[in-house]
């Protein structure tokens, strides 16, 4: 069934490094119900789900490339596209929500230039939309990476996206503009 | 261990311990921080011998983190700073004693409170689930064994068969917290007599209710009372493994299950031959990849089978045909965290706390509008008004509590004239609300309640399966007419339409997710029909939340003239002289907000 199937076949190969992957399937090879951890320990591998690597995957398994990329495409973790350097997820839960999340959602809209599953042009961010993070006590709270920011507001919000698009201009070497005229706070 | 004691505060003879909270809040407020700090500073006076840093899990006061409580007296410190820390660690080696001006204060100039079980938040909370929540570690089982962690274990291996042991939980009228307060005994009875050899026990850690943390708690703080209540319970129904299937989203939990699964088999409480017994049974854990759906238990089964999480048509139920075809139970993370509490203590003592048809307590998640948000653990029976206003402190920032949300996008919102409805099965869903599986978000006057219902629709209809057409086009018609409502085109028998619309929807529906999907839209027409009214005749949004419904204003009173906004304004829509107050332009103003960001007086204002 692999064979008859084309539906990916109109995209360009990935270029993905189907060797990395190679462990996981040998590990999962027995198992019929892993293809979800499978999937999940490729995303781990490469960031993303690399078409190539979806087809790897249903190769391996020997079930159709179909189920996998429907599995793929069900589950809200797995991405079919490579995202930003730096992930920012805005905590959509229902206390964020009352305490201010969609005016912080449209400054950092605003602000990156992306919209919410978006990734901005110059692959330096992604922005995503997440259900309640556990920390509602601090509503609304977004997560950058492994740092979370809490008791959001505009302003702050507005300062933290600017330190980041700093902090990514500096690590490509960039000179902020603003760094040669202001004081940092 | 007493369920009267809000939090139980021991230590071994001799010893203090200082309890700091490492729950997802508190680390977000730099408590791994205050943690090294403290451990430095004993070091340094040399008190790092009687005096240990636990690393707990939630305590529940998150709004107040990190949380530091020092045993053995319970002195409560809130928002916690590694330069406190050093001052507490200085007063502790120096006299024993604390820090008077650290303490907790309800309010400016207030007396300070001491013991952090004085605290309101904490006096009427009743900790079954959550017992050792906020003080063991949670990676050291020692910690956990030290406060009767499998003591119910040992006594189910050694004085019950698994008939006896069901009647007991039967008799405690324990029911299920995962949303639907199936009766746990009668449960566990049908998987037990199901046909079948092979049988799976399952712990449903998907905790999908977007505004909502107790299960995580629970886990991050206390693993092993999960892990305890699911090895009973698979005594119980004969399995001999099992699953914890855990949200995508909860990185720490899943750390934390895994080594609690370690350290429990290398003690022998799980994996072969439990304690001696004969008997055993292996957990695995599954990580979820988000979606809500899978928390419905058939959807549940169908992803740790490997597929798309879709839920299918019961019966067969799972208790008779689950994972892989065989006979499964499913039970809730809180649920089973009160399993082995019942057997140490007596089904006596459970059914004593609560009321009628509902007995023990229930964790909530409190947030939203309200003064004190975290973790609480109450009896059964207590006023949603008690719990919002005792434990909760009220709304604060002096506006009006206006409605509670409980029970997430399958729950309702209750107004506040109906607040002293009793927290139980029956009396919430009477008044179409459910006790749910615990999430409780307070609203004020700010929060417009037609946006709201569209929020829980936005949710229940990004997340249905797409299988059953009355659930994935029932719910997006729904949201099609809330928006357009809140986007000012809402039309005469808009209203009408939802309602009918959502009668559909939830008869039609194939699994919970369709079938509750219609309760926020359905209760906030209910109870707060005017809202939706003015939205389509007056095309008026009173909370000033809907943007196409709402404009900016500059206050006279309070406007200084300062003329900060009118420089920020990017497209010139404020007027005014030096000094006097200022207008904006209902015409120019696109709405962007810069104004209110920068005004130094808070004199502007969406209304
Ligand atoms: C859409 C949907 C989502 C659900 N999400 C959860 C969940 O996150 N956690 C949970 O324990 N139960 C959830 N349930 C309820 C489960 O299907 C099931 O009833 C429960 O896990 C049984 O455990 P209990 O009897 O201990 O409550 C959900 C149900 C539906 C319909
Ligand atoms: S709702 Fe955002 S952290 Fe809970």
């Amino acid at each position: 069934m692999t064979e008859g199937c084309r539906c990916a076949d109109t995209q360009e190969h990935s270029g993905a490094d189907l060797a990395l992957i190679e462990p996981v399937l040998e590990r999962y090879a027995g198992d019929p119900g892993s293809l979800i951890p499978v999937l999940q320990e490729t995303q781990r591998v490469y960031g993303y789900l690399p078409k190539d690597a979806l087809r790897e995957i249903a190769a391996a398994r020997k079930i159709p490339l179909a189920k996998v990329y429907g599995v793929a495409t069900f589950y809200s973790q797995f991405h079919l596209r490579p995202r930003g350097e730096k992930v920012i997820r805005i905590c959509h839960g229902t206390a964020c929500h009352v305490r201010g999340a969609p005016e912080v959602t449209r400054v950092i809209v605003e602000e990156l230039g992306a919209k919410v599953g978006e990734t901005t042009e110059d692959r330096a961010f992604t922005i995503e939309s997440v259900a309640c993070v556990g920390c509602c006590g601090l509503a609304p709270v977004m997560i950058v990476g492994e740092q979370t920011h809490g008791q959001l507001d505009n302003v702050k919000a507005r300062t933290i996206v600017a330190t980041l698009r700093e902090e990514a201009e500096l690590a490509r070497g960039e000179i902020p503009p603003s760094a040669e005229e202001e004081e940092p706070a | 261990m007493s369920a009267k004691a809000p939090v139980e505060i021991t230590t071994a003879e001799g010893t203090t311990a200082i309890r700091i909270c490492t729950g997802s809040g508190c680390v977000m407020n730099g408590s791994l921080d205050v943690a090294d700090c403290f451990e430095k500073t004993l070091e340094e006076a040399g008190a790092h011998e009687t005096v240990r840093v636990v690393r707990t899990g939630c305590h529940g006061l998150c709004e107040n983190g990190p949380v530091v409580v020092v045993a053995p007296d319970g002195v409560f410190y809130p928002c916690v700073t590694p330069k406190m820390a050093r001052g507490i660690v200085e007063k502790l080696v120096t006299d024993g004693s604390y820090v008077m001006d650290y303490l907790f204060r309800p309010a400016e100039g207030e007396e300070p409170i001491v013991r952090y079980s004085d605290v309101p938040f904490n006096a009427s909370q009743q900790r079954i689930v959550l017992r050792r929540c906020g003080v063991v570690d949670p990676e050291d089982i020692d910690d956990a064994l030290g406060l009767g962690a499998y003591d119910g274990l040992k006594k189910v291996l050694g004085e019950l068969d698994p008939e006896s042991l069901i009647a007991e939980i039967k008799a405690s009228g324990l029911r299920g917290r995962g949303g639907a307060g199936f009766l746990t005994g009668q449960k566990w009875r049908f998987t037990r007599d199901a046909q079948g050899d092979t049988k799976y026990m399952i712990c449903n850690a998907d905790e999908g209710d977007p505004g909502a943390f107790m299960d995580r708690s629970v886990i991050e703080g206390d693993p092993h009372s999960v892990l305890e209540g699911m090895v009973i319970a698979a005594y119980a129904i004969g399995a001999h493994e099992g699953y914890v299937y855990v949200r995508a989203e909860y990185p720490l939990a899943v750390k934390r299950l895994r080594k609690a699964i370690e350290q429990a088999e290398e003690r022998g409480l799980l994996g072969d031959d439990i304690l001696g017994s004969g008997f055993s049974f292996r957990v695995r854990v599954k990580e979820g990849a988000g979606a809500f759906v899978c928390g419905e238990e058939t959807a549940l089964i169908a992803s740790i089978e490997g597929d798309r999480g879709m839920p299918r048509v019961r019966p067969p139920f799972p208790a008779t045909s689950g994972l892989w075809g065989k006979p499964t139970c499913i039970n809730n993370v809180e649920t089973l965290a009160n399993v082995a509490w019942i057997i140490a203590n007596g089904a006596d003592a459970y059914s004593g706390i609560g009321t009628g048809k509902s007995k023990g307590t229930k964790v909530f998640a409190l947030t939203g509008k309200v003064r004190y948000s975290g973790l609480v653990e109450v009896p059964m029976g207590m006023t949603v008004r008690d719990l919002v206003f005792g434990i909760g402190g009220g709304c604060g920032e002096g506006l009006d509590c206006k409605a509670v949300q409980i029970g997430g996008p399958s729950g309702g919102c209750l107004p506040e004239r109906l607040m002293d409805t009793p927290i139980e099965y029956e009396a919430l869903a009477e008044v179409g609300a459910i006790v749910g599986s615990g999430g409780l978000v307070v609203v004020d006057q700010k929060t417009c309640m037609v946006d709201f219902a569209r929020y829980f629709l936005t949710f229940t209809q990004d997340e249905s399966c797409g299988k059953c057409v009355p659930c994935r086009i029932g719910t997006k018609r729904m949201l099609e007419i809330v928006t357009r409502i809140t986007e000012g085109n809402g039309e005469e028998g808009d209203i009408e339409k939802l309602e009918g619309l959502a009668i559909d929807v939830k008869r039609a529906s194939l699994c919970g997710l369709g079938q509750t999907a219609p309760n926020p839209a359905l209760t906030t027409i209910r109870y707060f029909r005017e809202e939706y009214e003015e939205h389509i005749s007056e095309k008026r949004c009173r909370a000033g939340v809907c943007l196409e419904l709402s404009r900016y204003v500059i206050h006279a009173d309070s406007c200084r003239g300062c003329a900060v906004c009118k420089k920020h304004c990017p497209v010139g829509a404020i007027w005014g002289e030096m000094k006097q107050p200022h207008t904006i332009s209902v015409d120019r103003c696109i709405k962007c907000g810069v104004c209110v960001e920068h005004c130094p007086f808070d004199s502007i204002e969406r209304v």
